[in-house]
């Protein structure tokens, strides 16, 4: 059986990790080189540690880079464009896990983002990176870009009700709460321990970047406007999206149930947890570490026309590295669970 | 044979077995709802009681 080439661009992060992780377990890889300037030489276990006895593998400088089958960035956000032109030639297929390719309008990335792409004329070339919205895309896709964790989070929640046009397009609040694992692993002041342990931080109550990915995935039906806001937690691994939409008719529970269950039914990695009884009633991000699943619960207010959505995830996982390698198998034509079974812990 | 009804709740298809009778508990397969089999003539389903729980509200 024919192995894929792979190698990984910027493996020393969190998300690199994460790729290492599931990709060498993967039956049909052959994870070929890993580079991080400031490890070159180093085994990838001395920076993750929980791949002891699990490889041998070294960093290698990028400039050490060998042609391969697929390409895995995960350099920082900004990094990935100015390098593009010369990894084009190292690999038929590139996945980037930065956010330097998911917005397809190049104005809007310079409004969001702060700064001019380098590449614009790349923008159109990559799929945004859900594969429950661009699966079809995906398979002949020479490009792809991961979308952003609490982007995924907040779009697979709200897909089915902007996809079957049942939302007032521009009142939608969605407050999203996550882990420090987010914020990558380059350390600041506010992630030094005793500021950054059991904190509710607000750490970005408006114009959070993750906006424009949402909105440019739910204008399905013409312009949407979502006001999002992001709350850093004292937990290490997590996205939790409280969607609240106001709906445009009286739809009961059971409509709202029937889209869900219509979109998603179908998809191995979407779960909706909505349940009267037990502990975990809604969807909680804890059950799902390590796991690629999606897990979304709603409640209709009785008062109003609200919903509210609640969407959880491992953002490091289907918010990044686990997203990746469901993209990487539909683009290779494998199943699409390969190396991603892992169903998550409990207790935990 | 089998009868087939709604989930009152989310409205999901359910398969019962022939020999369902009135009284009797059985789950929603979709949203987990403990639903109590009201009538078999016709198939009447609804929720069980539950016992509720103080969540702090």
């Amino acid at each position: 059986m024919a192995e894929v080439r792979v190698s990984i661009v910027g493996g020393s992060g969190y998300t690199g990790g994460e790729l290492l992780r599931l990709l060498l377990f993967h039956p049909r890889v052959r994870l070929q080189q890993v580079t991080s300037e400031r490890f070159a030489g180093k085994g990838v276990a001395r920076v993750h540690p929980n791949l002891r006895k699990v490889t041998d593998l070294r960093f290698v400088s990028l400039d050490q880079l060998q042609p391969c089958d697929t390409l895995f960035l995960c350099l920082p956000h900004g990094r990935a464009m100015q390098r593009l032109p010369e990894l084009l030639d190292k690999a038929e297929r590139i996945i980037d896990l930065s956010a330097d390719f998911r917005l397809n309008d190049a104005q809007r990335y310079a409004a969001w983002y702060g700064t001019e792409h380098a590449h614009p004329e790349m923008l159109s070339q990559f799929v945004y990176g859900i594969p429950e919205l661009h699966r079809e895309a995906m398979r002949e896709a020479r490009f792809v870009s991961s979308a952003g964790c609490n982007a995924t989070a907040t779009i697979l929640g709200l897909y089915p009700l902007f996809k079957h046009g049942m939302v007032e397009m521009d009142q939608t609040v969605v407050e999203v709460k996550g882990g420090s694992s987010e914020g990558g692993n380059a350390p600041s002041e506010a992630t030094h321990h005793p500021e950054r342990s059991n904190v509710v931080r607000s750490y970005r109550p408006t114009l959070h970047r993750h906006t424009a990915e949402v909105e440019q995935e739910l204008s399905i039906h013409g312009p949407v406007r979502v006001h999002l806001s992001a709350t850093a937690l004292g937990i290490v691994r997590g996205v939790l999206a409280t969607c609240h939409i106001f709906l445009n008719d009286d739809f009961d529970e059971k409509a709202i149930w029937k889209v869900f269950r219509e979109t998603y039914a179908e998809e191995p990695f979407i779960r909706i947890v909505k349940e009267k009884t037990g502990i975990y009633r809604y969807p909680e991000p804890k059950l799902l570490i390590g796991s690629n699943y999606c897990d979304i619960g709603f409640e209709k207010d009785p008062r109003s026309r609200r919903l509210v959505v609640m969407s959880a995830i491992d953002n490091l996982m289907k918010g990044a590295a686990g997203q990746a390698v469901q993209a990487f198998n539909l683009m290779h034509g494998f199943a699409e669970t390969t190396a991603l079974e892992f169903p998550g812990l409990h207790p935990i | 044979m089998s009868f087939t009804a709604n989930c009152p709740i989310c409205d999901a298809a359910i398969h019962l077995a022939a020999d369902t009778i009135q009284g009797e508990l059985l789950e929603c397969p979709e949203c987990g709802t403990e639903l109590e089999v009201m009538s078999t003539e016709p198939i009447q389903l609804q929720e069980a009681p539950q016992e509720e729980e103080d969540w702090g509200e």
